[in-house]
């Protein structure tokens, strides 16, 4: 459960502060499916990083399980991205040198899991994604709509709580796009926490629950308190 | 993160920039290379002159006209020389027990000829004892024959080169050559046997003393060499010979003895210094080596910058970051040190058939020394790219394509 409390979040560029993120209490359940629209600038990604503990909120509470994260060393909040958050950004992020599959295992590497269960959990993970044949690739060998289907796969294989995505098919064709996110519904039918970034009207529509962020605030919210 | 992940890891990174990484390597392997071949070619030079030493004979003193100031240390290169040395000071010093034998020199450069044939030499007056002190060797015939050293006999024994180019293959023994304006006859050749103190034993002709004093119409000699009564006889030998030459000189300690410990270990000093300082002035090049990894780490944490921020989004602590980019540098130079190895010992054996007779070979406390300072020069210039590196700011990071 992801409890956020008078968040805000401020940036200092020269002499004007910008307020991304103010005064902003938001609760999302354990296999909520959530998407979050507003205008440009309005404070989405600021808001998705400050749930995914790659970034700080200067004021508020945020607890994730009942754990106040703001009071976690930065390594305590890198343990928890490593093993209850997912990311899949607009823009992939593969590490272009490495396969398919190489990216994939990338977390469970850092996670020190053991290189046996590592091949077998990628073997799988790419295989559901009908990526099967595509694990000896490198990114630049895959479409836009194969890449985030490994990013997702990566994004994936800890079995986070949480998946976090940010404009996932900002960068795709429509039919990718819905593959995508089929996949991400699918993930979410299976009890994952899903909230998405998305400027589509017609993929929010796909959500129970919608969230509209106006200049750093929450103006509608469909669903819970 | 696994330690064996983490060197994978690094690995192929390395290799995502082949160019690169083969340019660093290659500066690494030159700076490794060049400082053990220095320190080689320093440790032959020491060898090569510790062995000259050795071959000029066992318990040598040596007494030089003129005083120096040092005890004990090299010739000195000024100071007067208030009076000479002559036959018979050195005739003197063998009435002491702890000297064994006692040679005289002289030396000058002469004209020898024999028929047509006509050369200028360097001119060794000498005594029969010289033979055993600089553990000669004869090729043909015998040496100067002992007996009264102030009697100059007309005999002269050839060095191997001077034998040559006059006589061709013919056999010297019994000719006459004239050396300057006197006709000697030749009673030997030396054997071949390399350079004994830059004077190369080879391109000389030995002649009684009595006789080069004559031709040279000097009394006085260029030096003695005594051989002590074995190695604890040296310090009394060299106190006899102060003493008895300060009698002959009116209470003058006019001379320098020096004897081959002292001067084999003041050059010994000299260049286990000068191969340290050459071997420093290689590890600059290291250093050099060193920068450029900082350097071109840089540019690839800046290049990796999303990738950096997409470990961490992944759940990478700050702390393996570091790990894996120290891991680089580390790699790099290990690498770089082992081809630095082979490099040397390319070099190495490259010189070694070059100048067979220089002993040259790389002492093992400088090839471990290399590889040592070249891994903590990879590491200790990829702190600074490594940290930046961990303390990215995974959003910004992020947000750059
Ligand atoms: N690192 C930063 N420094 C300064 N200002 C920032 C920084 N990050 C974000 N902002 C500002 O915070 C506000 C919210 O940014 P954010 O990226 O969250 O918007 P967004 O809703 O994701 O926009 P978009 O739809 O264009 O992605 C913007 O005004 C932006 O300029
Ligand atoms: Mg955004």
């Amino acid at each position: 459960m992801i409890q956020l409390a008078d968040i805000e979040r401020i940036f200092q560029v020269g002499d004007e502060t910008v307020r991304a993120l103010s005064n902003v209490n938001l609760t999302v359940h354990q296999g909520e499916y959530v998407s979050i629209m507003g205008p440009s600038g309005s404070g989405k990604s600021t808001l998705l990083n400050v749930m995914g503990l790659l970034d700080r909120p200067d004021k508020g509470i945020y607890s994730l399980e009942d754990l106040d994260t703001t009071e976690l060393t930065d390594d305590q909040q890198a343990s928890v991205r490593c093993h209850k958050i997912g990311f899949v950004f607009q823009f992939f992020h593969l590490v272009p040198r490495l396969t398919s599959a190489e990216n994939v295992e990338l977390p469970m590497i850092l996670a020190g899991v053991d290189p046996a269960e590592r091949k077998t959990r990628v073997q799988a993970a790419l295989s559901s994604l009908g990526l099967r044949d595509r694990a000896k690739h490198r990114p630049d060998q895959l479409s836009g709509g194969q890449r985030q289907r490994v990013a997702i796969a990566r994004a994936t294989i800890m079995q986070p709580d949480i998946v976090l995505a940010d404009e996932p098919t900002g960068n795709l064709d429509r039919t990718s796009g819905i593959e995508v996110i089929q996949i991400l519904e699918d993930l979410n039918n299976k009890g994952m926490t899903l909230i998405m970034v998305t400027h589509d009207p017609n993929l929010s529509k796909r959500a129970s629950r919608k969230v509209q962020l106006v200049d750093g605030k929450i103006s509608s919210d469909t669903g819970g308190s | 993160m696994k330690p064996g992940d983490v060197i994978q890891f690094s690995t192929r990174a390395l290799w995502g920039y082949p160019t690169r990484t083969l340019l660093m390597i290659l500066a690494m392997a030159i700076g490794v290379a060049s400082v053990i071949l220095l320190t080689a070619l320093g440790e032959g030079a020491r060898r090569f002159v510790t062995n000259e030493f050795t071959s000029l004979g066992t318990y040598l003193l040596i007494v030089l006209p003129g005083r120096s100031e040092t005890t004990g240390g090299p010739p000195p290169l000024l100071g007067e020389t208030p009076r000479d040395l002559t036959l018979e000071d050195a005739l003197s010093l063998t009435r002491s027990s702890a000297i064994r034998r006692m040679a005289p020199i002289t030396v000058g450069s002469a004209p020898v000829s024999w028929k047509h044939r006509d050369r200028e030499v360097s001119i060794l007056g000498s005594t029969a004892d010289l033979f055993e002190i600089r553990h000669l060797s004869m090729a043909q015939g015998r040496f100067i024959p002992a007996g009264d050293p102030t009697r100059g006999l007309a005999v002269c024994v050839m060095g191997y080169k001077v034998k040559t180019e006059l006589f061709g293959n013919q056999s010297p023994l019994g000719g006459w050559v004239r050396i300057g304006d006197r006709r000697f006859r030749v009673i030997g050749v030396l054997a071949k046997k390399g350079q004994s103190l830059g004077l190369d034993m080879g391109d000389v002709v030995v002649v009684p003393v009595a006789s080069a004093q004559a031709l040279f119409n000097t009394s006085a000699l260029f030096r003695i060499l005594v051989q002590a009564n074995g190695r604890d006889a040296v310090p009394k030998a060299k106190k006899a010979i102060l003493s008895t030459i300060r009698q002959r000189h009116e209470g003058e300690d006019d001379v320098t003895v020096i004897t081959q410990d002292a001067l084999l270990s003041t050059f010994d000093r000299i260049l286990v210094a000068m191969t340290l300082s050459v071997a420093g002035i290689a590890a600059i090049s290291l250093s050099v080596a060193g920068i450029l990894i900082m350097n071109v780490m840089l540019i690839a944490v800046s290049q990796r910058t999303s990738e950096i921020g997409l470990l961490k989004a992944l759940g990478a602590p700050g702390a393996h970051i570091l790990g894996l980019f120290l891991a680089e540098s580390a790699i790099l130079s290990l690498i770089g040190a082992g081809f630095g190895l082979i490099l040397a010992f390319l070099g190495n054996w490259g010189l070694a058939h070059a100048f067979p007779s220089f002993p040259i070979t790389a002492p093992i406390w400088a090839l471990g020394a290399a590889v040592l300072v070249a891994l903590l020069t990879g590491l200790v210039f990829g702190v600074l790219p490594a940290r930046r590196a961990a303390r990215l700011d995974p959003v910004q990071a992020l947000s750059r394509r």
